[in-house]
């Protein structure tokens, strides 16, 4: 019985969200339209209480449950928090735009919750079913949500197109780990690596193991080779849903390869870490190469999105500490600039239109200097330029490299780097050189205003003072991994 | 108060401008210029002011680092904001906070667009660049180089030419690859020497083929920003399309910013490599002096003219660098500041002379002289003064710089001192077509000779290039200490013992 409230209570935050979730869903039927207002209040509120229930019952040592399936430590803790504040700023941003587009209902808040919920037990995920579940949880209701814009064709063809490929990957992740299961003989995490740490293993299936899971993972992260799906999920879906694709979910799937990778298969490091190499580098290459040639903004972010992940990939595959750390730094960096990115996206949509090609910023700076700034700061950030807060994600990463002895891939990744910038400083070309051709006055909700110029300042402010960032990165990585 | 601020007289020097364009931004209304207008010069001015003190208050007998100041930054990688400035560093900072003030006057009328973000930028800009120059951490610096972009990148891609947009790209992706490049050598030693602060990898002993690499990455990062040959050609086409302000910093300042890194990072932390890779560095520095100023000779346009005049005389400043004696380190310094004068003067001529025809071509010229006597003269002066003429600044910095490779090769100074002959040769040509013979057109015959605010820049400056060409002690004074101190440094080897 006290096992079983112990299991509870490190769970509850999860719980929090998984039954406002259905309050919602029930709730919704007895709204009408006009005080629908209250679901976006719920689910906001849900987020709140999760993240002070979260930060609470926060303590430096490391807590298991529900037969130590499901963990409590300060990576999951740190990680949570952020995804909650990913998720509220999601919120906040997307109002409008759903609202005019006939999505303002509670499935959207439902969904969005239910994948905040499978996130959280990825995050928490000790056990390979368990993280399993938390994923396809995350991956179905991301689905849904693609497609949630029924009558949209092209966002229904990305929603099939997401759905097929990311069923895939599903099925090599579940194939890899059931060699894993099978040469250890536990789905269990920690068992899994006493029993490698044993000896007694058929090296060659492990490794065929290795591969599927890795490639599973590279999937849902959309690492060069497995990124076809990117671009176009991220073009097609509704620009709500692509801004909730390509930021929160990084997180917990970064937690995902901290659990399964280096927790669970540190005596496989030689052989992952080379794999995370070869992704690395392509998806540096591929992400900012193909980039130049995107003419529609969406796309762009998608292959800057790619070649973000191989600088992440750059972070893990250090397989030290400090890799691990610069690489939970770099995540969460990106995230806070993807957030603000597509924030502002959203903000210059307006109904019947959507601000998706790189044109529509044309001119911006005329329209709205301060909108334009915000801009400049996400792009720089993006780009990797001091004063922000991407140039220490990629140094801390670079460093982690460079510590680990890849010096002439991080003169490579440098030399992507300047690549990249180019397709950045693009943005803030159209943005202050050109004329705009759209002189609609910009319209948006005082609270989104607020938060987006909170949130794409914070990238600037962050970036003068580092410190408390980095010191919470490398606090939840040291105490959940040494 | 008063002890506070001369603890943190580079802070201040650092932050003042930075702040004052922040609040330059918020008047923005191109309605009401001038009250952005009359804002940014006076927080130029008080920025100016503020770093007065680093020149009355410096001890001429020290040759390290004064008014330092700092706390720790950034604990996860023991980075520190660490500032301080030697006799290099004085000078440099108290010519961009001086050259930030000429700007703004220069910009008065001259830009009606976005005057607001303008003037921001400059203050910006000159804040950060202050900082490049007294930085003693290595990130801290980096932070400071990479973030001075920014503002130039706008004000060449906002305010420029036609093809301005090329220019800035151009200009912005040369520099960030050199400047990545240099990045990675600090992460190096970084883990070598567990420290971002400069002074300790001074001390940190290296094998020679590690050296050569650090060298290496930073010369791709510095001889982008001098610019050196062959990595020059970024430069004439930020030049023409810039507006004029931006070519005056961008002559003045970032170049500056390539030369000094070169004696506070590259050499100090590889002198054996300096020294083994003297004779490459001598080469591309004689090539930019000689081949640049042919270059500059066949030029139709005033202002990739003088950009092509930059590179060459940044070429005696490099020549200096690497002739490891007395008399050509400080040649080069002397010769920095004075091309900052200088080349900053002819670009508001340029200037001058493109706000009334908005023409750069020396063929849409002829005849000003009769037209615009007084402005006739200013540019005769700046024209003689950029073709070292004894007397002017130009001639001190040049003329040392030749005694100095001639202690080390006759032949060095031979091939540099042509450089009087064709700097004469393309500066005085540019003068007899632009400024003398028959007015060429009704347009010439209409031209209005400077206004007050004109005269005041220009005549400012030929004090300046007069006085340092009379009478250059009181430069060479403050440097005096900090060059003997680099150059007895340069002569230690570092490399490891039993190597």
């Amino acid at each position: 019985m006290e096992n079983i409230r112990y299991d509870l209570i490190t769970a509850l935050p999860e719980i929090v969200i998984l039954s406002m979730a259905m309050i919602i869903l029930l709730a919704d039927l007895f709204l009408k339209q006009t005080n629908r207002i209250a679901i976006y209040a719920l689910a906001q509120l849900a987020l709140l209480v999760a993240a002070f229930i979260t930060f609470s019952t926060h303590t430096p040592s490391i807590g298991y449950g529900f037969t130590a399936a499901f963990v409590d430590d300060a990576l999951a803790d740190v990680l949570k928090l952020m995804i909650y504040l990913g998720t509220s700023l999601i919120f906040i941003y997307t109002r409008q735009y759903i609202q005019l587009r006939n999505m303002f209902r509670g499935e959207f808040y439902a969904l969005v919750l239910f994948s905040v919920v499978g996130m959280m037990i990825m995050v928490s995920g000790q056990s390979m079913l368990t993280l399993y579940i938390g994923l396809e949880l995350l991956s179905l209701s991301l689905y849904a949500l693609v497609a949630l814009d029924r009558d949209n064709a092209r966002a229904t063809e990305a929603a099939m197109k997401y759905f097929v490929l990311g069923a895939l990957a599903s099925g090599m992740l579940l194939y890899g780990m059931s060699m894993i299961y099978g040469m250890t003989g536990s789905l269990n995490i920690t068992e899994i690596n006493n029993a490698l740490m044993g000896g007694e293993n058929i090296h060659s299936v492990l490794i065929l193991g290795l591969v599927f899971v890795v490639a599973g993972l590279a999937f849902k992260l959309g690492a060069v080779p497995f990124q076809m799906w990117v671009p176009d999920v991220y073009e097609g879906s509704p620009t709500a849903m692509t801004m909730l694709i390509s930021s929160v979910p990084k997180l917990a799937a970064f937690a995902f390869i901290i659990r399964l990778l280096v927790q669970g298969l540190p005596t496989l490091a030689v052989d992952w870490q080379q794999m995370l190499m070869i992704m690395a580098v392509l998806s540096i290459i591929i992400g900012n190469v193909t980039a130049i040639a995107q003419t529609n903004l969406k796309r762009m972010l998608a292959y800057s999105t790619i070649s973000h992940v191989g600088f992440v990939l750059f972070g893990l595959m250090s397989a030290s500490i400090n890799g691990y750390a610069s690489a939970l730094f770099y995540i969460v960096s990106y995230v806070l600039m993807t957030l603000a990115g597509f924030g502002i996206i959203l903000l210059l949509s307006r109904k019947g239109f959507e601000a998706e090609q790189l044109d529509d910023l044309k001119g911006l700076n005329q329209r709205s200097p301060w909108i334009a700034f915000l801009m400049l700061i996400v792009m720089f950030s993006m780009a990797g330029v001091p004063p922000t807060l991407g140039f220490y994600a990629k140094f801390a990463v670079l460093q982690a490299a460079l510590q680990a002895g890849y010096l002439w891939l991080v003169v490579f990744a440098v030399l992507m780097a300047v690549i990249g910038a180019f397709y950045y400083l693009r943005v803030i070309k159209l943005m202050y050189f050109d004329e705009p051709i759209d002189q609609h006055p910009i319209q948006a909700p005082f609270d989104m205003r607020v938060t987006l110029s909170v949130n794409a300042c914070a990238l600037l402010v962050l970036g003068l003072m580092p410190q408390g960032l980095m010191s919470l990165c490398g606090y939840a990585i040291f105490k959940s991994l040494s | 108060m008063v002890e506070y601020f001369t603890q943190h007289i580079l802070s201040f020097a650092i932050w003042m401008p930075i702040l004052a364009g922040i609040l330059v931004l918020f008047t923005a209304n191109d309605n009401k210029p001038n009250v952005t207008r009359w804002l940014a010069l006076a927080g130029s001015v008080a920025s100016f002011l503020v770093t007065i003190p680093l020149y009355t208050h410096f001890n001429v007998a020290d040759g390290g680092f004064q008014f330092q100041e700092g706390f720790q930054w950034i604990l996860s990688f023991n980075i520190n904001y660490h500032l301080g400035a030697d006799g290099i560093a004085v000078p440099l900072i108290l010519l961009t906070s001086f050259t930030t003030v000429i700007v703004v006057i220069a910009a008065w009328e001259v830009i009606e667009k976005r005057v607001a973000q303008y003037m921001a930028s400059f203050l910006i800009m000159s804040g950060l660049m202050i900082g490049v120059f007294s930085a003693l951490d290595a990130i801290l610096y980096y932070v400071f180089w990479e973030a001075m972009l920014i503002p130039l990148f706008l004000v060449i891609g906002i305010w420029g030419g036609p093809n301005r947009v090329y220019a800035t790209i151009k200009f912005f992706l040369y520099t960030l690859l050199g400047s990545l490049l240099m990045l990675v050598a600090f992460i190096y030693l970084y883990h070598q020497t567990g420290s971002f602060e400069i002074v300790d990898y001074y001390n940190y002993p290296m094998p020679l083929n590690v050296q050569v690499l650090i060298f290496l990455a930073f010369f791709a990062a510095f001889a982008v920003k001098i610019p050196m040959w062959p990595v020059h050609t970024w430069l004439p086409d930020a030049h023409v399309e810039a507006p004029t302000g931006g070519s005056v910093v961008l002559a003045a300042i970032a170049l500056k910013l390539g030369g000094y890194s070169f004696l506070r990072f590259a050499m100090p932390i590889a002198p054996d490599a300096a020294h083994y890779l003297s004779g490459f560095m001598i080469t591309l520095s004689l090539i930019a002096i000689v081949y640049i100023a042919l270059v500059a000779l066949a030029q139709k346009d005033m202002k990739k003219l003088i950009a092509y005049s930059s590179i060459s005389h940044m070429g005696f400043v490099t020549l200096g660098f690497f002739l490891f004696n007395n008399l050509g380190l400080e040649g080069a310094i002397v010769q920095m500041v004075s091309h900052g004068f200088i080349s900053a003067a002819m670009f508001l001529a340029v200037g001058v002379l493109y706000d009334r025809m908005h023409s750069r071509q020396i063929e849409s010229y002829g005849g000003v002289a009769n037209t615009m006597p007084v402005f006739a003269a200013f540019a005769v002066f700046f024209a003689m003064a950029n073709s070292g003429l004894p007397g002017t600044s130009g001639f001190v910095g040049e003329f040392m710089v030749i005694l100095g490779a001639i202690q080390v090769n006759f032949w060095y100074a031979f091939l540099a001192s042509l450089t009087l002959i064709f700097g004469a040769a393309y500066t005085l040509w540019m003068v007899k077509r632009v400024f003398y013979g028959e007015i060429a057109n009704p347009s010439v015959a209409a031209l209005k000779d400077i206004s007050k605010r004109e005269f005041f820049i220009l005549a400012t400056l030929a004090l300046l290039v007069l006085a340092l060409g009379v009478y250059p002690q009181p430069l060479t004074d403050v440097t005096n200490a900090t060059v003997t101190q680099l150059l007895s440094h340069l002569a230690q080897s570092k490399l490891p013992a039993g190597l």
